[in-house]
């Protein structure tokens, strides 16, 4: 398979101007004529659907929720980023581009970063101008905050709702637009399969939740914008319908799968708790703002925090990486974190834990700029431990949040299946081994607002498109094998619950496949899901039937794929003989134990490409040119 | 903690409900009430019975998914909490727990504690929004934005859209829903051009919807999990009146010329 990144030629600060340029575009009277299929709805897929209906195309929006507006977008926290330069501290394009290549390791495209710090600042006028209502200042303006791996503050938030009010602006867009009929929604209808006719994408397969019913619905065009797959995990960040499906069929379609490995452990969560955990509750980086990491300096001291003197506690990221402390990027404080507690310095019940205090910043700010900064986080938190942040330190430990990899995309945004693009999460694109916080936000929006509203016109208006309908064959093998596959899920019957085997691939990927990886516990780790997957296509009980409402069904198709992309995440991050971000690979690390990149061998992004079921997947290369940053070892001290 | 559960089991819209007793004997009082609810699910399918249906996804009382009245109350004892932050430790050992699905007119059950919400998108879409297609817009601090003001309208944009408001008002209302939005951009700069268009525009679908009407019982802010206060619902009602006033000037002109 070749892979054609088409990124434009010229200078970095005029490739995305060109292109806008150069691309074909759809006359405003023929869009109407065309129909986009739009599967999720959260920061990228609700603000693409509004944005092309907007343009006058036809848009049909899917999600598994009851409304567009719960999309697990809803849940972030901290902020969004953008080179605004509002602080006049220095910030600039080129710095947020800078700082996200950086931050990820230098395994992202220059191009496509770039073009994303420049959109940054559009997106920030954007949500302004739709009525979210950002933290201002006393003078009217707006406020920053700073987040990890960035030494300017240039974080823009609502509270500790930013992603709440930055989806509610888009799904009120997209309302809008529902209003005009622009936009036909589909909620409760989740994608089981994705349909291509003479090798381009033209539909997807569905089952809407409610009657049960399993349908194909066509179109010109397929933009998936349906999240990361973090819960491969089972424990994770997530929202627990999060799931990697829609992705993982149109890879095993034909869509090449980028950097598969590449996964974000939170540093800051609230650990777990006892076995019928269902998720992990993040605690926002932005508290690392204030808030200082620390240990006790001596291995298994149970006081309570506050009988520890301070020269007997351990501030260790601010120890080991002066410049940053305390904001230094996630997978470093990740691992820090892992590292003393596997010292035995951790705290809390099992040791898996660390510190995050506000006793300095509360005796120096006061507890009610404390509270007015973080005050529904230390609520959550006092919530689900019953233990008061303002008195006593939180405990935190890092947890599974964000996948960088994701479907391989060109710079249009398109996979390598002729019409389908992806957005947002989904795909692989602007992160490379490790994402900045505040970033994940800005790339769904700008991919959604800006990118591909433009770039699938430039599609459209060259493809040929004959027509389809239900009776094409193609489209009715897809429906087949979804419906054969929900039957044959319902057929098992066995003894063992969805969630049973969930928990347990989520243990396996955590242990062999999380913080620290080698190449000994991948190889187990190969040998362990496809038994369990074995296990599971002979053991499972799926109650209920497939004609009506039943979540259990829903979910065991989610369990079915991640028990699939376990496997690829695995013989990824094994073959990735390198440390890179968020993937470190124990053999590859420096004397002070750092992650120890291999650019000569590794500079690349790895594509995956199906074969079929039983075969081993293919491994295709996009070399990564790097014309304006020079290649050099991360540093945070 | 030993709980015994009474839960409302209904197959489908069209079906009679009914409330069925379940054991609930190893429950932690570290557990959520949806994780506490994963524990019984777990051993009705062990056992070979169908699971209970129930909306949920975030997990951390943001999504607005997850929503069920408990022992009579709109999310649970816990003020300012949505059923998925509610945690065992809320109950005592040995309780009876009485579990149903939001109550309105509006919202028909879809399973169990499932039901339809999808009348209060159709609020949203109606007017609860500012028109600002994608790329018209000018620089973010070419409006500066009083910080009481984006206080006061974050503080009603905070509305998870649960409808545990609805389901709390005697009269099954969605005036708090509803007043939030109208509030949320009624107070932004941006909001004002459309701001009396939308409040006609909203209230008339909240008619046409067949939510209740409001008579300011005061329910739905005790039940609101983002306490939203019924301030919101004065505003509405002031900008409603406004609008009708303006509109009836704006007929009454162009039916003179
Ligand atoms: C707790 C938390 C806090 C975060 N905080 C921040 C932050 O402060 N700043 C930041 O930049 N990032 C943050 N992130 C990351 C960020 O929120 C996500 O990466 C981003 O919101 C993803 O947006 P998305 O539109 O790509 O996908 P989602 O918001 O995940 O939307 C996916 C959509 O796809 C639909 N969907 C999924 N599968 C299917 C299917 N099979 N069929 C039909 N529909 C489907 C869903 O219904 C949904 O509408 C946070 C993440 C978490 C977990
Ligand atoms: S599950 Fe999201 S608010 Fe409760």
């Amino acid at each position: 398979m070749e892979l054609k990144s088409k990124i434009p030629a010229g200078p970095l600060a005029d490739k995305w101007d060109n292109h806008r340029f150069d691309m074909k575009l759809v006359n405003p009277a023929n869009k109407r004529k065309f129909t986009v299929i739009m599967v999720g709805s959260g920061l990228a897929g609700g603000s693409a659907a509004a944005t092309m209906s907007e343009l006058g195309y036809n848009v049909k929006c899917f999600c598994y929720q009851d409304s567009p507006r719960r999309a697990h977008s809803i849940a972030a926290q901290g902020g969004i980023n953008a080179a605004k330069n509002y602080k006049n501290d220095g910030d600039s394009v080129r710095r947020l581009f800078y700082d996200t290549i950086k931050g990820g390791d230098f395994r992202a495209r220059e191009g496509n970063v770039y073009r994303l710090a420049q959109i940054s600042r559009n997106i920030i006028d954007q949500c302004v101008a739709q009525g979210v209502p950002f933290a201002r200042e006393y003078g009217g303006l707006l406020d920053n905050r700073s987040f990890g791996g960035a030494q300017v503050s240039r974080t823009f938030y609502a509270r500790g709702q930013t992603g709440q009010q930055l989806l509610l602006g888009a799904y009120q867009a997209l309302e809008k637009e529902i209003a005009k009929g622009g936009v036909t929604m589909y909620p409760r209808t989740e994608m089981l399969d994705l349909v291509i006719v003479d090798g381009q994408a033209r539909g997807i397969v569905v089952r809407d939740h409610v009657s049960g019913r399993i349908e194909a619905h066509l179109a010109d065009a397929v933009i998936l914008g349906t999240g990361g797959y973090g819960n491969v995990f089972y424990l994770s960040t997530n929202a627990q319908g999060s799931n990697g499906s829609a992705i993982w069929k149109a890879y095993r379609r034909g869509a090449a799968f980028a950097n598969p490995c590449f996964t974000q452990i939170h540093p800051t969560c609230i650990p777990v708790a006892g076995d019928y955990q269902s998720k992990l509750t993040l605690m926002s980086e932005s508290l690392r703002n204030d808030g200082r990491v620390w240990v006790p300096k001596k291995s298994g001291d149970e006081r309570a925090p506050e009988a520890i003197p301070e020269e007997e506690r351990d501030y260790y990221l601010e120890r080991k990486y002066p410049s940053f402390g305390n904001l230094s990027p996630r997978d470093i404080a990740s691992r820090a974190a892992k590292e003393v507690c596997d010292e035995g310095r951790g705290v809390g019940p099992g040791g898996r834990g660390v510190f995050l205090d506000f006793g300095a910043a509360i005796k120096r700010l006061g507890k009610e700029k404390i509270a007015e900064r973080y005050g529904n986080l230390f609520e959550m938190y006092d919530r689900i431990t019953d233990e008061d942040p303002y008195e006593t330190p939180m405990r935190i430990y890092p947890a599974v949040h964000y996948t960088m990899g994701g479907l391989w995309v060109d710079y249009n945004l398109m996979s390598t299946i002729p019409g389908l693009h992806v957005i947002g999460e989904a795909n692989f694109s602007d992160h490379g081994a490790n994402r900045l916080g505040a970033s994940a936000l800005m790339q769904g929006l700008a991919d959604g607002y800006f990118v591909v509203p433009l770039t699938i016109g430039d599609y459209l208006a060259q493809a040929k498109l004959p027509p389809v309908d239900e009776n094409t064959p193609e489209v009715r093998e897809a429906v087949a094998v979804a419906s054969g596959r929900v039957k044959r899920l319902l057929g098992v019957n066995g003894t063992r619950t969805v969630a049973s085997f969930h928990r347990e691939l989520g243990k396996i990927m955590w242990e062999f496949c999380g913080m620290a990886r080698n190449a000994e516990g991948l190889k187990e780790a190969l040998v362990r899901i496809p038994a369990l997957r074995e296990q599971f296509w002979r053991d499972v009980r799926v109650p209920g039937s497939g004609d009506d409402f039943n979540q259990n069904l829903d979910q065991a198709g989610r369990v079915a794929d991640f028990m699939e992309l376990a496997e690829l995440m695995c013989l990824d991050a094994l073959h990735r003989e390198e440390s890179c971000g968020g993937h470190f690979r124990t053999e590859h690390e420096t004397p002070d134990g750092e992650a120890l990149r291999d650019d000569e061998h590794f500079a690349y992004v790895a594509a995956w490409e199906y074969k079929g079921d039983g075969k081993a997947p293919v491994l295709n290369k996009e070399q990564l040119q790097y014309e304006n940053v020079k290649l050099a070892t991360r540093s945070y001290k | 903690m030993r709980l015994t559960l009474q839960v409302w089991r209904q197959p489908g819209p069209a079906s009679a409900g009914e409330f069925v007793r379940y054991d609930a004997p190893d429950i932690t009082e570290h557990m959520s009430f949806l994780e506490m609810l994963d524990v019984v699910n777990d051993r009705l399918i062990r056992e070979g019975k169908e699971p209970i249906a129930f909306d949920h996804d975030c997990r951390e009382g943001i999504c607005g998914a997850c929503g069920m009245m408990i022992n009579g109350v709109a999310h649970g004892p816990s003020k300012g909490t949505a059923t998925c932050q509610l945690h065992m430790r809320s109950f005592s050992d040995g309780d009876e727990i009485w579990i149903e699905p939001w109550r309105a007119t509006a919202f028909p059950v879809v399973r169990d504690l499932v039901v339809n919400r999808s009348a209060l998108d159709r609020i949203i879409a109606s007017g609860g929004f500012i028109s600002a297609p994608t790329g018209a817009a000018q620089d973010g601090n070419a409006i500066p934005i009083a910080k009481q003001d984006a206080d006061e309208s974050m503080d009603a944009a905070a509305c998870i859209g649960c409808g545990a408001c609805v389901a709390a008002c005697p009269n099954g209302s969605a005036s708090l829903f509803t007043g939030a939005k109208i509030t949320h951009l009624g107070l932004l700069p941006q909001g004002q051009p459309e701001r009396y268009r939308r409040a006609l525009k909203m209230v008339a679908q909240m008619d046409l919807e067949h939510f209740g009407s409001c008579t300011l019982f005061g329910e739905c802010q005790e039940a609101c999990p983002k306490d939203i206060s019924i301030d919101v619902i004065s505003r509405m009602n002031r900008d409603f009146l406004v609008a009708a006033v303006k509109e009836r000037e704006e007929r009454s002109v162009a039916g003179a010329g």
